[in-house]
């Protein structure tokens, strides 16, 4: 029996318990003591004491019973492995543990007189529709069986125990409902300890994120020194062939950073002014009806998956402004296809309502008061917008822009397709550079193994980019805090 | 917003208000009506505004006082759905009428706010806003000259003289109102439009602003919003009292304090309801 069907067993005995002790909380109303919670209080924390333990349980004893049964069969794969026609010792392991699963699908009879060689067995599991890789040696079919016996063995105590406690927690629960008794302070506790800990998944996961990056990329600077990668300003990683760690390339930073700053550069020149503007419009201009139509309209540009700006400048901005420089100088384009300036322009384009809904929320913030101020001195709109609301509001866009540029930098798609592969440093909107996201993507795609600097770089690059993406993150929400304050 | 034709204009100044005096009438409002979308704020209001004194708009909270000073230099302009209807003149020219510019009159009827509103600005950027965006100043000592002039006439500039360059929003709320009647003053407005100056401010403080308001009659015209009663009766020569959007009676404050017509205008007074 799976794991999850204790669980559910588990929140069904937490559902009986819920209702006995509301029930049982609901009959002590009538004493002449106040009660301290109300019934579905105690409800409630009979529900928790029933079903938290136990699920702590079951997630605990899962892990430890399956890092167990790892150690049982490791100890029982034979020693010369290593020499066998199976590479390396965690292969093997990772195929028991395959067909450790795909003996669990099979039924008993057939379990019961389980044929001695994979040659036999493989047919029997390609009927439920298992495959297994071709590398599965004889010996391995006793221990997998072994394995799942074991591990069968340890799921039912742990679920038996599970049971155990959550029935224990009930009881508790149940027994201990007196009028006095302070179950609202106890669910109220265990409510801030589920929030506290749905906060720190999110930290938690970001901080595993770094550190494995982290990890992979000294891995990477093992093989290519970080000097040479953040201040080499040539990119030739060359190819990675499979086993073969000799060739290795140059990893200039620079080059991609150059690219994906300039990209990022061209993108606000395009978003900031026309976001900033149509911000200003629909905060300070536009009539209640129009801001109802146009502002939605602006924020579902931002709905737009990247891939389809990306494919519009791709197959339909890029030819035409190639095709638009040639005929300007009869004959040879000055506009590449796939230029830092296409792709430059269509991220700018995504990025308009970003920054326009930012600074849209920013602009309303400006008190109504300063407004009234300077039009009652004979101020015009424009310039009360001028001279007041934007400078008052200023700290908040810069804010907005550092935000909108970290995702200008951290953009993917749009490069991908718009502006080129060629890692080069040049001044020429008109050419194709390349961006770091770029890159990365072309060092991941294919076939792969995880070991060649060709691979790894993609770490350190990331790691580049989640370095100067948070540290303008952190910049513009310091400016954005401290802004808010200033109206309080 | 539905004006009057040119005869009725000329019926509408026919029909004067009660006491004739000598004193002339800066800003007259007839038959003024305003709406916030289907809601009536302002019923039929026949209001004179005299030159030179000081008009205490007193009544109730929610009864139109501060919609009827809106009015006055078309602020409710800037809210959305605000509707005016019936006529306001200033010196006899109607400012409802499209050929008048909304921006000139601003600058001629100026306004001082309920909460102190300086700009994000030093003091000196400040008072110097509005004779910038009105070219009022030829070069810099002009301009200089301007800030200071309407900061003295604020009584404000020995406080702030050493540090006319630091933040306005950094003055204590007092002075922020100050500055802010400097910043009105330095336009120079004929007339100047107060909603509750003192509103948000400490009893010293409004004690100076009383002061500076009744300096400031023997240059301007002031209209002033107020709750409080003995603020009305200490700085006002003609007091208005308007109650639920109408205007209930209007004359001399020393009589309307003493003695007045409507039995609604001595409860507010006397404190009975309101």
């Amino acid at each position: 029996m799976p794991m999850i069907y204790y669980v559910i067993l588990v929140i069904s005995i937490g559902i009986v318990a819920l209702v006995i002790a509301r029930r049982r909380a609901a009959l002590q109303i009538q004493g002449a003591v106040k009660q301290h919670s109300r019934p579905h209080y105690h409800g409630w924390w009979a529900f928790l004491l029933a079903t938290v333990p136990a699920i702590l349980l079951i997630i605990v004893w899962s892990i430890g019973s399956s890092i167990y049964v790892e150690r049982r069969i490791d100890a029982q794969l034979p020693q010369q492995a290593a020499d066998g026609p199976i590479a390396s010792r965690s292969l093997a392991l990772s195929l028991v543990g395959r067909l450790a699963d795909a003996l669990h699908r099979l039924d008993a009879e057939t379990l019961a007189n389980l044929p001695s060689s994979f040659e036999e067995l493989r047919p029997k599991l390609a009927e439920k529709g298992v495959a297994l890789a071709p590398d599965t040696q004889d010996y391995m079919i006793p221990i997998a069986v072994e394995a799942n016996r074991t591990g069968d063995a340890l799921q039912m105590t742990g679920g038996v125990l599970a049971l155990l406690l959550s029935i224990a927690g009930a009881a508790y629960g149940i027994r201990s409902i007196q009028p006095r008794a302070r179950a609202r302070n106890n669910v109220e506790r265990v409510v801030r300890w589920g929030l506290l800990a749905s906060s720190m998944i999110a930290i938690l996961t970001t901080i595993g994120i770094v550190l494995s990056m982290l990890f992979e990329t000294f891995y990477f600077f093992s093989s290519v020194s970080p000097l040479d990668f953040f201040f080499g300003t040539v990119w030739d990683p060359r190819f990675a062939a499979a086993g073969a760690t000799d060739s290795v390339g140059q990893f200039g930073l620079i080059p991609l950073l150059a690219g994906t700053l300039y990209i990022a550069f061209i993108a606000l020149l395009v978003a900031v002014p026309i976001g900033l503007m149509s911000a200003v419009y629909m905060a300070e201009y536009a009539s209640p009806h129009v801001r109802s139509i146009v502002k939605p309209a602006l924020e579902l540009l931002a709905g737009i998956p990247t891939i389809v700006y990306g494919i519009f400048a791709l197959v339909t901005l890029g030819p035409f402004l190639r095709d638009l420089s040639a005929a300007l100088t009869g004959g040879s384009p000055f506009i590449q296809a796939q230029s830092i300036f296409t792709a430059g322009f269509v991220m700018g384009i995504m990025l308009i309502p970003v920054v326009s809904s930012l600074s849209d929320d920013i602009i309303t913030a400006v008190p109504r008061a300063l407004r009234d101020g300077s039009l009652g001195l004979g101020a015009t709109r424009s310039e009360t917008i001028k001279r007041v609301v934007l400078p008052a509001a200023l700290p908040g866009i810069v804010g907005a822009i550092l935000l909108t540029a970290s995702r200008a930098i951290g953009e993917t798609m749009i490069v991908v397709l718009a502006a080129g592969v060629a890692a080069r440093l040049t001044l020429n909107p008109f050419e194709a550079m390349t961006t770091i996201t770029v890159k990365i993507v072309n060092q991941l795609t294919g076939d792969l193994e995880f070991n060649s600097p060709q691979t790894l770089v993609a770490f350190a690059l990331g790691i580049t980019l989640f370095a100067v993406t948070l540290l303008m993150n952190i910049v513009a929400l310091y400016i954005v805090r401290k802004y808010r304050e200033q109206y309080e | 917003m539905n004006l009057m034709t040119d005869t009725k204009l000329q019926q509408a100044l026919e029909t004067s208000v009660d006491d004739k005096t000598d004193e002339l009438i800066k800003m007259q409002g007839r038959k003024v009506t305003v709406h916030y979308g289907y809601k009536q704020a302002l019923f039929d209001i026949d209001l004179d505004i005299r030159e030179n004194q000081v008009t205490a708009l007193i009544g109730p909270s929610g009864c139109g006082k501060s919609t009827f000073l809106r009015c006055l230099n078309r602020m409710n302009d800037t809210i959305a759905g605000a509707k005016v209807g019936g006529m306001i003149t200033l010196d006899s020219e109607n400012i409802y009428d499209p050929r008048i510019d909304v921006v000139e009159l601003r600058a001629r009827v100026g306004m001082v706010f309920q909460k102190p509103n300086p700009f994000p600005k030093s003091i000196f950027e400040n008072v110097a806003y509005g004779p910038r965006i009105h070219g009022l100043a030829r070069n810099k000592a002009d301009l200089q000259a301007i800030v200071e002039s309407s900061l003295k006439k604020a009584a404000l500039w020995n406080e702030v003289k050493d540090r006319i360059h630091e933040p306005g929003t950094g003055l204590s709320g007092g002075q922020q109102q100050r500055l802010c009647i400097a910043r009105a003053i330095a336009v120079s407005p004929e007339v100047i439009l107060m909603d509750e100056p003192c509103s948000a401010l400490d009893p010293i403080a409004t004690a100076k602003v009383e002061e500076l308001i009744d300096e400031l009659k023997q240059n301007y015209t002031i209209v002033i919003v107020t709750h409080s009663m003995q603020q009305a009766a200490r700085v006002s020569q003609r007091t208005a009292m308007f109650h639920l959007g109408y205007l209930v009676e209007e004359g001399p404050t020393e009589k309307m304090f003493t003695n007045p017509d409507d039995k609604r205008t001595q409860d507010y007074i006397t404190g009975r309801f309101g």
